[in-house]
Formats: C-alpha cells, sequence, structure tokens
C-alpha cells in the first residue's frame, strides 16, 4: 500500500528530489514480520518524524534504512542507489543505546569514531562536540555522563561525516526536558541546512512545528503521512 | 582512510581501554596461574617423563587460558551496541577483525610470558634441542589459536549460550594446529626429532585462516 | 521430480536387501579376520556416503554465499544432518570391527581420525544452526562450512605425519581386495547412496515447507493485527 508523497508549493521540487525510495519492503525475523510491505518515497531536505505504537516497525524500519538489517524482501534505494554499503559514508545513525564507550571521553570517542570515516581532523571533533553544547574538554568518560549528555554525545557522533541522510531512533528517549529541546532545535537548523532527517520517536510533541512530515506506523505498514500533528 | 589506519586506532583503543579497566587483566592473571597450578597438581611425573608429555600441557592450559580471554574481545563491542556505530560507517570489517586478533595475540601472549616460567619450575624442564625454536612455535601457534578464536567469538556472540559456543566452534577446527604445537614443542623438549614439518604445517595454517578470516570477515560482521 | 521419488524407494529397498544378503552370505569369509570382517561392508560406504554429503554440504554452501539462495541453504543444512548420521554409523563400526581383530577399541588411524574430526566439525555446525538467530543462521553456517573444508587438507596432513613418527594400526587393512568382496562393496556403497539421497531429499524438502510455513504464519499474524484496526 503506497502512500504518496505531500504535495507542496513547489510540485516540481517535489518530484526532482526524492533521496530515499522503499518497494515493498518485508522484514521478517522467524516468525515474526516486522515489516509487511512498505512502499514510500521521502524527498530531500525534510525532517521526517516517525510515529506509532511499540511493535509497529519503527525501528526496524529505520535499522533497515541504516543497512543494519537486510531486507526479507523488497528494495530500499539510498541516494539512487540500492547498494546501501556503497553510500553508508553519508548516512548517520544513532539509537537509543549511545553508540558509545562508557570508558572513554567524549573526544576520545569522537576521535576514534571519526577514523572510521576517513576523518583525522581533531578540530571537526571538537567542533561536533560544540555544536550538541557540550565541552570537547570534558574529561569524564561517557558512562558518567546523564542521559541527556550521552544522547547528545551520540549525536555529535552521528554527525562527525556530515551526512546527507541523518537516521535517529529515539533521541529525546529518558532525556531531560532542556536536552531534549535543544537537540530539536539543533535538528531544526541541520534540517534548514539541506539535510534529510528520519526521527523515530514517541514524544511526537517535541517535533510539532520543527517536523514537514508526520510519518504514522501500524503493524509493519505506514498507515498515513501527515503535515501537522494534528492531522491525525 | 586506510585499512591499516583504523586497525591501527581500533587497536590503540582497545589497549587503552583495557588497561583502564584493569580488573579483566587481573583475574585473567590470576587465573592462568591457578590453571598451571592444577596442571602440576594432576600430572605430577619424573623430568624424563615431563619432557616427554609438557608439550602437551602447556599448549592445552594455554587453549584454556585463550578461550576465557576470547569470550571477553566482543562483549565490549556489544555494550551500548558500539558494534552498530561501526558497521553503519565505510570502515572495511577486516580492519577491525584485524585490530581485534591483534589485540587478542598480545593478551593471550602476556598470559603465556606468565605460564610459561611457572610450568618450567613446577616440571623442571629443559629444553635438549634448538630452544629458539619454541619461540617460533609459541609465535605461530599463539596466532593460530587468535585468528580462528577471534573468528568465531564474533560468530558466537550474538547466539544464546555464548560462552559455551566459542569452545565447541573452535576445537574441532583447531585439531590439527593443535596436534602440531604440542608435537613440536615435544620435539624440542625432547630433542628426540626434528620439529620442522610441524612449524612448516602451523605456518600454512596460520596463512590458511588469516587469509579465510580476512576474507569471510565481511560476512560475519553485517549478519544480522 | 515428485514421482522419481517412490521409486528412488523402491529401489534403495531391492538394494539395500541386495547388499545385506551379499555381505552377509554371498561375501567370502575373511582370511584372517573371519566372519567380523564382513561389517567392512557397512563401515566403508558409510564413510564414502558420508563424506559424499559433506562435499555436496560445501558445495551448497558456498553456492549460498555467492547467491544468497535459500534453497541451497536448506540443501546444505539437509547434507550435513545425514552426513553426520553417516558419520556416526562410521564412529561405531570403526571400533566394534577393531576390538575383536586388533584387541584395541580406538587407534589414530587416518581415516578413522579424519572421520572424528569431520564429525565434531559437523556437528559444531549443527549446534550453530540451532543456536544461532534465524536471520544469521545461513551465512554463519555456510562460512563454517568453508573454514572445515579449509581445515581437512590440515588435518589430513597432521594426522598422517603425525602416523609416521608414532606408528600405529591401520583399521580396514590396506592390499589387494578379493573382486567378489568388491562387488559386495560396491553395491552396498550404491545402496547407501540411494538411502542417502533418499533421506537427504525428504529433509530438504521438509526444511522448505518448514520455511513456507514460517512465512506464512508472520504475514498472517500482521494480516489479523491489520484487521483489528
Amino acid at each position: 500500500m503506497a502512500v504518496p508523497p505531500l504535495a507542496s508549493d513547489n510540485a516540481d521540487r517535489v518530484a526532482a528530489n526524492v533521496i530515499v525510495a522503499v518497494t515493498n519492503l518485508v522484514k521478517q525475523f522467524g516468525r515474526f514480520a516486522a515489516l509487511r510491505g512498505v512502499s514510500a518515497e521521502f524527498v530531500s531536505g525534510r525532517l521526517y518524524a516517525i510515529l506509532g505504537d511499540n511493535g509497529a516497525g519503527k525501528t526496524t524500519f529505520l535499522r533497515s534504512l541504516a543497512g543494519l538489517a537486510a531486507p526479507t524482501r523488497g528494495n530500499i534505494s539510498m541516494l539512487g542507489t540500492s547498494d546501501l554499503r556503497a553510500v553508508c559514508s553519508q548516512l548517520g545513525y544513532m539509537a537509543h543505546p549511545s553508540l558509545l564507550y562508557d570508558e572513554m571521553s567524549g573526544l576520545e570517542n569522537l576521535r576514534y569514531f571519526a577514523r572510521l570515516y576517513g576523518i583525522t581532523d581533531d578540530a571537526r571533533c571538537a567542533e561536533m562536540i560544540r555544536a550538541v553544547k557540550l565541552d570537547p574538554v570534558l574529561e569524564r568518560p561517557v558512562g558518567q555522563y546523564s542521559q541527556g549528555m550521552r544522547q547528545r554525545m551520540s549525536l555529535a557522533r552521528a554527525l562527525l561525516n556530515d551526512p546527507k541522510i541523518l537516521l535517529l531512533d529515539e533521541p529525546f528517549s529518558n532525556v531531560d526536558m532542556r536536552s531534549a529541546h535543544e537537540m530539536a532545535g539543533l535538528l531544526k537548523k541541520i534540517r534548514d541546512e539541506g539535510k534529510t532527517i528520519f526521527v523515530v520517536t514517541h514524544q511526537a510533541a517535541l517535533l510539532d512545528g520543527v517536523a514537514d512530515e508526520f510519518v504514522w506506523m501500524e503493524a509493519g505498514q505506514i498507515v498515513k503521512r501527515t503535515p501537522t500533528l494534528e492531522g491525525r | 582512510m586506510s585499512g591499516f589506519g583504523i586497525t591501527r586506532a581500533t587497536l590503540a583503543k582497545d589497549l587503552r581501554l583495557e588497561w583502564r579497566s584493569k580488573d579483566a587483566i587481573n583475574s585473567m592473571l590470576f587465573f592462568a596461574l591457578l590453571v598451571v597450578v592444577i596442571f602440576s597438581f594432576s600430572f605430577d611425573p619424573t623430568a624424563e617423563e615431563s619432557r616427554r608429555i609438557a608439550g602437551g600441557l602447556v599448549w592445552v592450559a594455554f587453549l584454556f587460558a585463550a578461550v576465557v580471554a576470547l569470550n571477553q574481545t566482543w562483549a565490549r563491542e556489544l555494550r551500548n551496541q558500539v558494534l552498530d556505530a561501526y558497521r553503519v560507517s565505510p570502515a572495511p570489517a577486516n580492519a577491525l577483525f584485524l585490530a581485534k586478533a591483534l589485540g587478542n595475540f598480545i593478551f593471550v601472549s602476556v598470559l603465556e610470558a606468565l605460564m610459561t616460567p611457572l610450568f618450567i619450575v613446577f616440571y623442571n624442564l629443559r629444553a635438549l634441542g634448538p630452544a629458539y625454536q619454541l619461540l617460533v612455535v609459541a609465535v605461530l601457534g599463539t596466532w593460530a589459536l587468535v585468528v580462528n578464536g577471534t573468528f568465531f567469538a564474533a560468530m558466537s556472540v550474538r547466539t544464546r549460550s555464548r560462552e559455551i559456543m566459542l569452545p565447541l566452534l573452535l576445537f574441532p577446527i583447531t585439531i590439527p594446529a593443535l596436534l602440531a604445537m604440542v608435537e613440536a614443542t615435544s620435539a624440542i623438549l625432547t630433542g628426540e626429532f626434528s620439529a620442522r614439518f610441524w612449524i612448516v604445517l602451523l605456518a600454512a595454517y596460520d596463512v590458511v585462516f588469516t587469509m579465510a578470516s580476512l576474507f569471510l570477515f565481511e560476512l560475519v560482521l553485517h549478519a544480522e | 521430480m515428485k514421482r522419481a521419488f517412490p521409486i528412488l524407494a523402491i529401489l534403495t529397498a531391492l538394494l539395500l536387501s541386495y547388499g545385506l544378503y551379499g555381505a552377509l552370505i554371498v561375501a567370502p569369509t575373511e582370511r584372517t579376520m573371519g566372519e567380523v570382517q564382513r561389517i567392512f561392508y557397512y563401515h566403508v560406504p558409510s564413510a564414502w556416503t558420508a563424506f559424499t554429503l559433506f562435499f555436496l554440504n560445501l558445495a551448497a554452501s558456498v553456492v549460498y554465499l555467492i547467491r544468497r539462495n535459500p534453497r541451497a541453504d536448506a540443501i546444505a543444512f539437509a547434507a550435513a544432518e545425514v552426513g553426520v548420521v553417516f558419520c556416526t554409523v562410521v564412529l561405531v563400526t570403526g571400533p566394534i570391527w577393531a576390538r575383536p581383530v586388533w584387541g584395541i577399541w580406538w587407534t589414530w588411524d587416518l581415516r578413522l581420525t579424519l572421520t572424528l574430526v569431520l564429525w565434531l566439525i559437523y556437528v559444531s555446525y549443527l549446534v550453530l544452526r540451532r543456536f544461532s538467530s534465524s536471520g544469521q543462521t545461513p551465512v554463519m553456517a555456510a562460512v563454517l562450512a568453508v573454514f572445515g573444508a579449509l581445515d581437512v587438507p590440515l588435518v589430513y596432513f597432521s594426522i598422517w605425519f603425525f602416523r609416521t613418527q608414532h606408528p600405529q594400526p591401520v583399521v580396514g587393512g590396506g592390499g589387494s581386495i578379493d573382486p567378489r568382496m568388491l562387488h559386495v562393496l560396491l553395491i552396498n556403497w550404491a545402496a547407501f547412496s540411494c538411502f542417502a539421497a533418499l533421506v537427504c531429499w525428504s529433509r530438504y524438502r521438509l526444511e522448505v515447507l518448514r520455511r513456507e510455513v514460517e512465512e506464512t504464519q508472520a504475514l498472517e499474524s500482521l494480516l489479523e493485527a491489520g484487521n483489528q484496526r
């Protein structure tokens, strides 16, 4: 069941800039199908909030886009190609676990992950840490951070390689309100710079006014796409 | 972005992390010591006999110590799902593998360096053959254990019963290497025959499985 | 294809019966070992069949790694299971034969030891298949099969040289073989091969069906959930 993207003021722009296209995506884990035939197109330069109850398939969908879960059937096309490994340097991924080493400081963590993308420039790491309103000089190991700080540092990690597409899974979960609002503001700024962002969240209200589109998932399929939260 | 650069960075990171959480190292070292003592109580032969069986005892002891160490290798990458961050990046899988294998090699070598003097003391060992060859056997043999151990540890870490899975997968495949290590060590200690064939076999084993691991690790890392 | 199955089943039954008759009645009694030697007609064909099945497993595993064809994975699984069974027969009949003839249960005989190591590798293969989560299983198992295959020549050479250093008896005997014995041996090999093909085929079809059921169940459960909206 394909739900077409929203018509916008500039229809030409919509047609030309499809950055992610999913066709009949099925993901099966043993006897359980987490995704059952998802088909959709997503346009670049927008922030998509993906909402739905637990078990709707949101995390599986995001992980499939990130290349972490190979489709059982169907096709994913990102940045014009089905070979997700080829474009992975242009993706940024963040999940509820921090994806950071607890025993190292924030800067040490980012320095290491930057290396994986071929970035040897320390200044970039410090810059990203400052962008999420944290202190690059802080020597405290990440394991001792508050959840809000940890999620922000994880976001900094996801931004290291200046990705064209950002995939965030529950970034606001268990995070204090100030950190959450700061992250939401930062995401708005990143979107305004032309990046495409997918955010899976239970806290839709945080993205009200920030997200371009709300994508509702249920039982492994996309059931509705609305421009505002009230559009439900 | 070279594979070697990433291997070096990963190895440095692992060594740094290992150093900071010293508990793991300390308990490993103590375990290694215990293994030697238990073996010495269980097999208490005369000096002549001990030279014949020491080869087997030493390597079996190393094998058990190595398995306990190897099981820890990937555990750190699973905490906070850090492995996902690696999988999502363009970094080549075999760079990660090589870093882990080298880290394990260093770690297991440290354990062996602790256990060996104890064995020499408890068994009154003295090499009657060319002793320098023992070093060659130690390096080749340890790498044989570590290269497959690291690979299978990665495979077993995402299965149920992961602790038992590693030895289950590792031991059968390691049999020819173990035989070679034991025979070579016995040959050198007793001086009765040449260890040359066994050393060549070990080298062949190392080459085959290092290449297989580097080539196939991509599949293991990116499996679900 | 489906009609071939009963035909193969009948052929197998015939060959097995003829093979049994041949082994117990027709084949002459061995000069030195006596009647016990007749176990040879089960020991050797089982070994050949097991090795063939393991080779099939390797081929199917490689095909799977290259093409990701789920049927190849099902064949690999079936071949491994049936192979382990035949391998067990070899390992049980070996000592039973060795004990009355040479007075020892076990010897590090080249063929026997190789069979033991293969048995160990494939049992670990089956354990891996059982314990890994369903998404990863085919790839991991296929990789293990490749590693096992790479190990085999190394095992062979290591045991071969070990035996030159530490001479041991040879189970199964070398040397020439009476043509009547050879005849019975080959009949039994054909019988075992047909039997293996039969069981493997059944197992393969069972596995394919099981996967289809699983897939249908998975999609249906979601369909139900969708209908409850």
